[in-house]
């Protein structure tokens, strides 16, 4: 997506931010339209977020969790998109623990397929979600600095957002332990920091990530303890960015780990307005496809 | 077809032929008998050999030279005959100018018992087309803990030692695999790829793996094993062969070793010659391989060392794999690419890009993995086997998976443009593939 193409569908947010905060938030882009909500892993926050953008919007939403892999159960992902398909739905809502599978089903399908995260892939939503938090507390997102800190190894989040950031004209920066940083991650328009103190250098967004519980016990990193104490974001590190420095997280946090929780809810934070900005953004995504559907 | 049997009775003389003896790197004008199942003349720039009831084919000009030999592939029996059989391997191999194949342990139950050997020998006389042989599995059951019976083995008629696509992490196993070889001057075979280093890796780690957020798999995990086997072998003086290498850093580990007289020698798989990790693309399944396709310069130090001759061999590593495993997100689905049949044309790209000549890698593809087993084929002289390979390496044509004489149909190769065109092969001096005309 060009630039111009990210901030009409950012602008489109913005209308569906002020329905969601109407008493009456119904709109009927969506009406008779069937959206399947279908999650290989398990993710509370996204599929809501996913399952309230497609009601507001007027269509019926059917939330399926595949719990763990498909395939233990003998199906294939391929089976489950076909069989799925039959039942004629619009626009399929897909989460997969694989790289790359959403890209494999939406081949599969004849509907309209949308990436809630593959893998250590991408997380355009999320990307969407973030920047446009940006825009409405900064301004611009344009010169910016933002510095993405934690897990950018398995993080779909990191990918996305290095990508749609660049898009828009931000600086990028990537803090992390070397365990964590992907080969060659460098070429992708970033720069990299260990030490978190430098990273955070006049930052204007500090975007942290979560890091999971089975990495942070002597796999990538010896402890939480030590993790916390290098990469986990406290008042002390932050006053190292900027004086208006806004802090975000996908969620969920894992409070005293990546982040202390005097930060996650003081008056830097953005990351409620995120979960806010999801839902509209959301919104506005599956708005945009709705244009492009069969008989719209 | 119809005169199969007729031809293997009679004297077969191939005239008009650009024959090739990889073995010497002549290249010359001339034409072959073949009586016997045995080549009974070979005619430098002569007349053609003629005479009562010989038979004459004309080549026409194009390549004649011995059948390939392939050191690594997977024939699917037993056990796996949903993915290739014997019969349908074969096929394929012969399709592909191999007129011997080396086929992989690691089937179910693997190849670690005579008994095995001998099944897969009976049943390849009843239905391969082409010859088969067995590299014997390494470790009982593939475990990586128990050596096999190498001299029982080798006399039912195993030609090697390995565990197929497992390398052999153990490292104390293999210091006595390899001690224990030097009674039998066995050959040794490891898959270079150490399994805690691969992790759980699924490509070449770099920054294509990172753009596509797949776990890759670094180059340590190939030179990590390599050079410990290559200690060893040194310590032991067993004969030591690096199933396929994929990285620059490997053939230069192998450089070294050959200076220094260590009896090692590798192959290359024509995947990590011919594709690189880009040819991944949107999470191409068929391009999922151990070891995975790496960055170009690696492919290029591949395609170089072997010009050099510090790779030896060149192998197909042709892994069948069905719909099923392969129809899976990259990550999940298996490792392995067909390759038996496209593997000569592919391995044209190489000479039409002047990186190597026809004689010297068709050595690689013959000559050098026959005499690394001892076997009198790979040569184009007298008194060896008429297992050949007339081909035209010029002729373009479009690979069209529908038209594989696999059962599996897991080609990265699939509607790539190629050159070089088997026209027919020969094994015991019988016809057993020839293309369809135009």
């Amino acid at each position: 997506m060009s630039h111009l193409d990210i901030e009409a569908l950012l602008d489109r947010a913005e209308d569906y931010v002020a329905l969601s905060r109407q008493v009456e938030k119904k709109a009927a882009t969506l009406r008779g339209r069937t959206q399947i909500n279908l999650f290989f892993e398990p993710s509370t926050r996204t599929q809501a977020s996913f399952e309230l953008a497609g009601k507001r919007l007027g269509a019926d939403v059917m939330n399926m969790s595949v719990a763990s892999s498909s395939v233990k159960k003998g199906e294939t992902l391929i089976d489950t998109a076909a069989t799925l398909n039959a039942m004629r739905p619009d626009i399929i809502v897909v989460r997969h623990h694989a790289a790359g599978a959403v890209n494999l089903l939406a081949r599969k399908v004849g509907c309209s397929v949308v990436n809630a995260g593959d893998g250590a892939h991408e997380h355009p939503t999320q990307a969407l979600l973030d920047a446009l938090t940006i825009r409405r507390n900064k301004g611009r997102i344009q010169g910016l600095t933002v510095a993405i800190c934690g897990d950018i190894l398995h993080s779909r989040v990191a990918r996305s957002n290095i990508i749609l950031l660049n898009a828009l004209g931000a600086k990028v920066r990537l803090i992390a332990p070397t365990t964590l940083l992907p080969v060659g991650i460098e070429r992708m328009g970033v720069e990299i920091f260990t030490d978190m103190n430098k990273g955070l250098e006049g930052a204007d967004i500090v975007m942290m990530l979560r890091l999971q519980l089975e990495r942070m016990h002597g796999a990538f990193v010896p402890s939480p303890k030590e993790y916390f104490r290098y990469y986990g974001l406290d008042h002390e590190k932050l006053e190292r960015a900027q004086a208006d420095a806004l802090v975000m997280h996908p969620g969920p946090m894992n409070r005293g780990v990546e982040i202390s929780s005097a930060v996650a809810d003081g008056a830097q934070s953005l990351i409620r307005e995120q979960v806010e900005m999801g839902v509209a953004v959301r919104m506005a995504v599956l708005d945009a496809l709705a244009q492009h559907l069969p008989n719209a | 077809m119809a005169d199969t049997q007729d031809i293997a009775t009679r004297d077969l003389a191939i005239v008009n032929a650009r024959l090739i003896d990889p073995a010497t790197g002549r290249e010359e004008a001339g034409s072959v008998l073949l009586r016997n199942g045995m080549i009974a003349a070979v005619e430098w720039q002569g007349a053609p050999a003629t005479g009562e009831g010989v038979r004459r084919i004309d080549a026409k000009g194009q390549v004649l030279t011995p059948g390939l030999v392939d050191l690594r592939a997977f024939l699917g029996e037993p056990g796996a005959e949903f993915r290739e059989t014997l019969g349908t391997g074969s096929q394929a191999a012969a399709a592909g100018g191999v007129t011997t194949v080396v086929c992989r342990p690691d089937t179910n139950p693997p190849i670690d018992d005579p008994a095995i050997i001998d099944f897969v020998k009976r049943r390849a006389r009843d239905k391969a087309v082409v010859n088969v042989l067995s590299c014997a599995a390494l470790t009982k059951g593939l475990h990586g803990q128990e050596i096999t019976e190498f001299g029982l083995l080798l006399e039912a008629g195993a030609v090697a030692f390995c565990d197929g696509a497992r390398g052999l992490r153990n490292p104390q196993v293999m210091r006595r695999a390899m001690i224990y070889a030097r009674n039998f001057d066995a050959l040794i075979m490891n898959h270079v790829e150490d399994p805690e280093l691969r992790g759980s890796g699924v490509m070449n780690e770099g920054e294509f793996a990172s753009r596509k957020g797949l776990p890759g798999i670094p180059v340590e995990a190939e030179t990590v094993m390599l050079e410990r086997d290559i200690r060893l072998a040194r310590a032991s003086g067993a004969r030591y062969h690096a199933a396929m290498i994929s990285c620059a850093e490997s053939a230069e580990l192998v450089r070294r070793a050959k200076q220094d007289g260590v009896r090692v020698t590798c192959g290359v798989s024509i995947n990590n010659l011919t594709l690189n990790e880009n040819d991944v693309g949107e999470y191409r399944t068929f391009c999922k391989v151990t070891p995975p396709l790496r960055h170009e310069d690696d492919r290029l130090a591949m395609v170089a060392a072997l010009a050099e001759g510090v790779i030896d061999v060149v192998v197909s590593d042709h892994d069948p794999q069905d719909v099923e495993t392969k129809r899976q997100p990259f990550a999940e689905c298996a490792d392995g690419a067909l390759g038996i049949e496209t593997m000569l044309s592919a391995a044209q790209r190489m000479v039409q890009a002047g990186q190597i000549g026809l004689p010297q890698l068709l050595a690689a593809l013959s000559a050098r993995p026959a005499a690394l087993l001892g076997l009198s084929a790979g040569r184009l002289a007298v008194g060896a086997p008429a297992d050949l390979v007339l081909f035209d390496p010029e002729a373009p044509f479009v690979v069209d998976k529908r038209k594989l004489k696999s059962r599996a149909k897991n080609s990265p190769f699939d509607e790539a443009r190629l050159e070089g065109i088997v026209q027919a092969t020969f094994v015991g001096g019988r016809v057993v593939y020839e293309a369809e005309p135009g």
